[in-house]
């Protein structure tokens, strides 16, 4: 399997402070790899360069190419989606109108492909379909995920960049999300799934990087990570630091862009 | 005063007001997809007017200069902008909106503007010189500044107005001109006369109106410029470019603001500098709306309009002057009201 996207010594200063400091990572065709870390360990600011709303140096690769030099909507045109943590919806608008907007790069291929990508989408997500009237603005948190996820793939991604999908959601819901990221993956998107509930993300994934204070501390295959006597005590809250960061969800997450 | 007077003032006021909410609209419309408040919409108004009234005369206006220098250098601004990522086929684009569709609009106006066309060609005519110098003057002021905080854009804006005040006054000359009456038809609804005119500008206004909201409401292109509105990171992220957007929203801009000068030339005496103060009074309503709601901004201008009526009745010289006054109860209220309209993030 080659890499689908691959980051190289990433340097990115938020607020002028470097949040990411030379992170590496490569994220190969048709798997998905998580990316953990605390609150404010810079996972955020990494996704947010690598979608190109933040400047950064280094490299990024996507498909063989360099895509350092392109816009938001370039790295989205070449196969790049990503869910941000804020899922940065239309809330004034109808849940079917946003999931129609997904598509606005294929608007000229007409009304029959558009309710072919739709009822995808739907049948992913059958809870939106019940919504399709109402406004996203209404929905519930889990609701919300689900769409910005739909919205994103409706644009045909080859890479799926998720950015806390399971922040500030119930368990039942989380559990359904992560289910339709597996999902994902079988369909051969790629995944780069970024999130602070360890567990969850190191479940589903086939590799995983853990971020601290900006900086690769480990990576390897998930369930060696898993094993991980370090990784268990800090992140999967086993051993001492139970409780200390790994299920925390709390909402300051102050890496995030906005 | 009687009754009579008073619908007099009234229908005055709702006809004028009816431009107004033209304007209005096009200031809610482009202040929320591009953060710009667009100063320089009354310009538009003028340089329709102008224009037209000089195809009326059978003399090719001068705007068609200004429409050619603005595609020229719209399309270097967008070339130089876009020189490391920019396609052979993009190139092709900006060269055939930039260079060719100026070029063919002022071949066209040289060639009919002598014979003295029937007037709906005029108006065609002075529709096209003036609207694509909206989206021009978006790639040559306001895109280059995208990231650029609201008052940047502000200031800009201003610049772009002086800029254009002085040009009119070189195309046009300190004289005011009137057009002709698209119709001298006169109707009586009971002891009220209403002009041809007035119904024009009543049924124009509602149609483009109805236009705009079919547009937002049922093309996927006018739901692109709702998402930049209410989210420009979200729109980036489904590959919605904000200068798209923008682009569009500034055609719509240049074309409402030539229209109204198109409507509004035969009620009134225009000069180069005329159309600032109709724009200032659809600012006026557009305000009223907190530059976020179309609706409220549409009756806020027939609000205007009625109140400019009676104003000129009572007290004619302080006409202006009571107009702008509804602005600081407003303001007041929104102060320390609850916000409606967001600053941008940063």
């Amino acid at each position: 399997m080659s890499a689908l996207f691959q980051l190289e010594k990433l340097f990115v200063a938020y607020h002028g402070v470097d949040a990411v400091r030379g992170v590496s990572l490569s994220a190969p065709r048709g798997a998905i790899v998580s990316v953990i870390g605390a609150n404010g360990a810079g996972k955020s600011t990494m996704l947010n360069a690598a979608m190109g709303i933040l400047p950064a140096r280094g490299q990024i690769i996507f498909d063989g190419a360099p895509i350092h030099g392109l816009s938001v909507e370039e790295r989205f045109f070449k196969g790049i989606a990503l869910v941000a943590e804020k899922r940065e919806l239309f809330a004034s608008l109808p849940v079917e109108d946003n999931l129609a907007l997904g598509r606005f790069r294929f608007r000229r291929e007409g009304r029959a492909a558009a309710h072919a990508a739709l009822d995808e989408v739907y049948d992913l997500f059958p809870r939106l379909r019940e919504r399709r009237r109402q406004l996203a603005g209404t929905l519930s948190g889990g609701e919300r995920q689900m769409l910005a996820m739909g919205r994103a793939l409706m644009g045909k991604p080859r890479l799926l960049m998720l950015d806390e999908p399971s922040l500030g959601l119930a368990p039942l819901i989380v559990r359904e999300i992560f289910r339709i990221v597996v999902s994902l993956r079988e369909r051969g998107v790629s995944i780069l799934l970024v999130e602070q509930n360890a567990r969850a993300a190191l479940q589903i994934s086939d590799y995983g990087y853990v971020l601290e204070n900006g900086r690769v501390s480990l990576e390897g295959p998930s369930a060696a990570l898993q094993e991980d006597a370090r990784v268990a005590a800090t992140y999967l809250g086993f051993g001492a630091h139970r409780g200390d960061d790994g299920d925390d969800d709390a909402d300051g997450d102050d890496d995030a862009a906005t | 005063m009687d009754l009579s007077i008073f619908l007099i003032l009234l229908q005055d006021g709702v006809i004028n007001g009816a431009i107004y909410a033209l304007l209005g609209l096009s200031l809610v419309l482009v202040f929320t997809v591009t953060r710009v408040i667009f100063i320089p919409q009354g310009e538009f108004v003028s340089f329709g007017a102008l224009t037209l009234a000089l195809l009326e005369r059978g003399q090719t206006p001068a705007t068609i200069w200004l429409l050619l220098a603005l595609g020229v250098v719209s399309a270097v601004a967008q070339v130089w902008q876009g020189r490391r990522t920019l396609s052979a086929r993009r190139v092709l684009a900006i060269a055939g909106t930039d260079l060719a569709l100026p070029a063919a609009v002022a071949a066209v106006t040289m060639l009919l503007a002598p014979m003295k066309p029937p007037v709906a060609v005029q108006i065609a005519l002075t529709l096209a010189i003036i609207t694509p110098m909206g989206p021009y003057i978006y790639r040559m002021a306001f895109q280059p500044l995208a990231e650029a905080s609201t008052l940047v854009l502000l200031i800009a804006a201003i610049g772009v107005h002086l800029a254009l005040t002085g040009l009119g006054l070189v195309f046009f000359g300190a004289e005011g001109s009137r057009t002709e009456p698209f119709s001298s038809a006169m109707f009586e609804i009971g002891s009220l006369l209403v002009s041809g005119q007035s119904l024009w500008i009543m049924g124009v206004t509602a149609a483009l109106v109805a236009a705009l909201g079919a547009f937002f409401e049922l093309t996927l292109t006018g739901k692109a410029l709702r998402a930049t509105a209410v989210n420009r990171l979200g729109a980036r992220l489904v590959g919605i470019a904000p200068s798209m957007s923008s682009a569009i929203a500034f055609t719509l801009a240049g074309f409402i603001g030539a229209l109204s000068g198109v409507l509004v030339s035969p009620l009134t005496t225009i000069y180069y500098d005329t159309g600032f103060l109709i724009g200032l009074k659809g600012f006026v309503a557009a305000i009223i709306a907190g530059l976020a709601s179309y609706p409220i901004a549409g009756a806020a201008a027939i609000l205007v309009g009625v109140v400019e009526a009676l104003a000129s009745f009572w007290a004619s010289s302080f006409k202006e002057v009571i107009v702008f006054l509804i602005i600081i109860p407003v303001l007041l209220w929104r102060t320390w009201g609850a916000p409606v309209v967001e600053e941008d993030d940063h």
